[in-house]
């Protein structure tokens, strides 16, 4: 089994679930025409120009993070989530999560 | 009180980005506009279908048969796409194949765009700033920084990927790999030697 040794060890695809979640959300979006992935790359750009100003970005939480701004920016011009919608629906969740005892399925109260 | 127990007393809550992630899925999905098993069938594509493997069975298949190679380089979206490796972007790929003359170098400069189908996503590193920077503007030092050491007339040609247009590099086939299957080519060709941070492993 040498040739394991000569292998780091993997990175996961994905660092955190979150990171999975958004990107699999934007590309669901894509693919059923929400937008078009040369103007997605475009945003995308413009926002880590942007950060990039402040500090080095690292790849990592900080290109999810851009990431997450630029989707919620797009989706909020287009009218499709508006930031009072995700700050709503946000803390539901949050509540939801402090509400269940732990162990247990978080599911949503109707809002 | 530090939370840094055991004895949680309710659900472990997710950090500030998650929720808002978890926010917009609710919105999208009460809206219809996405599908939350769709989101799983992604995530398990990305996470286990889709990764370097993919190039370097494209790869292998270039050192092995000559009128693919052919083909590869001519243009590359149809035959890969042969292969079952397609974008689903709809971008097209581009091959560009390593010689002693010149060795390519991939990046995106505009933000990370990678060659999903063939590469999967890609690594922190080609995400980052800093790589992003200096592959354009010192790519010699970020590849001896990679540990990849090339001759000095060999010249090195740097990439930049578009939303539209994706590069896979084919790296050179090692000497003495003769006579070696498809499979143990593939198993030589690295994810970085198809980005061109790296070189595919010497059989040993």
């Amino acid at each position: 089994m040498t040739s394991c040794m000569t292998h780091s060890a993997p990175e996961p695809v994905f660092a955190e679930p979150w990171h999975a979640q958004l990107f699999a959300v934007t590309v669901a979006l894509n693919e059923s025409g929400r937008f078009a992935w040369p103007d997605w790359a475009g945003r995308f750009s413009e926002t880590l120009k942007r950060n990039g100003l402040k500090k080095d970005l690292d790849g990592g939480d900080d290109y999810f993070h851009a990431w997450l701004e630029t989707l919620e920016g797009l989706l909020a011009e287009k009218g499709e989530a508006t930031p009072e919608d995700v700050l709503r629906l946000q803390s539901a969740w949050e509540d939801a999560y402090l509400a269940t005892p732990h162990g247990h399925p978080v599911r949503l109260a109707e809002t | 009180m530090p939370h840094d127990n055991h004895d949680h007393p309710h659900a472990l809550l997710p950090p500030e980005p998650a929720l808002r992630v978890k926010a917009l899925e609710t919105i999208l999905t009460r809206k219809g506009l996405i599908d939350p098993a769709a989101l799983d069938e992604i995530i398990d594509t990305y996470q286990n279908k889709i990764g370097p493997q993919n190039g370097a069975r494209v790869v292998a298949k270039a050192w092995a048969d000559p009128e693919f190679r052919q083909a590869l380089l001519e243009d590359a979206t149809p035959v890969v796409a042969d292969l079952g490796y397609y974008g689903r972007q709809g971008e097209h790929m581009v091959v560009v194949e390593n010689t002693p003359e010149q060795h390519n170098m991939v990046v995106c400069t505009l933000c990370s765009c990678y060659p999903w189908p063939l590469l999967g996503i890609p690594p922190g590193w080609y995400k980052s700033d800093s790589y992003r920077a200096r592959a354009v503007r010192e790519p010699r030092k970020v590849l001896a920084e990679f540990g990849v050491t090339l001759p000095k007339d060999t010249s090195v040609r740097v990439w930049d990927s578009t939303a539209e247009i994706r590069y896979l590099v084919l790296p050179m086939r090692p000497d003495g790999t003769d006579g070696l299957s498809e499979d143990e080519l593939a198993a030589l060709v690295s994810r970085d030697s198809m980005i061109g941070t790296g070189l595919p492993k010497v059989p040993s």
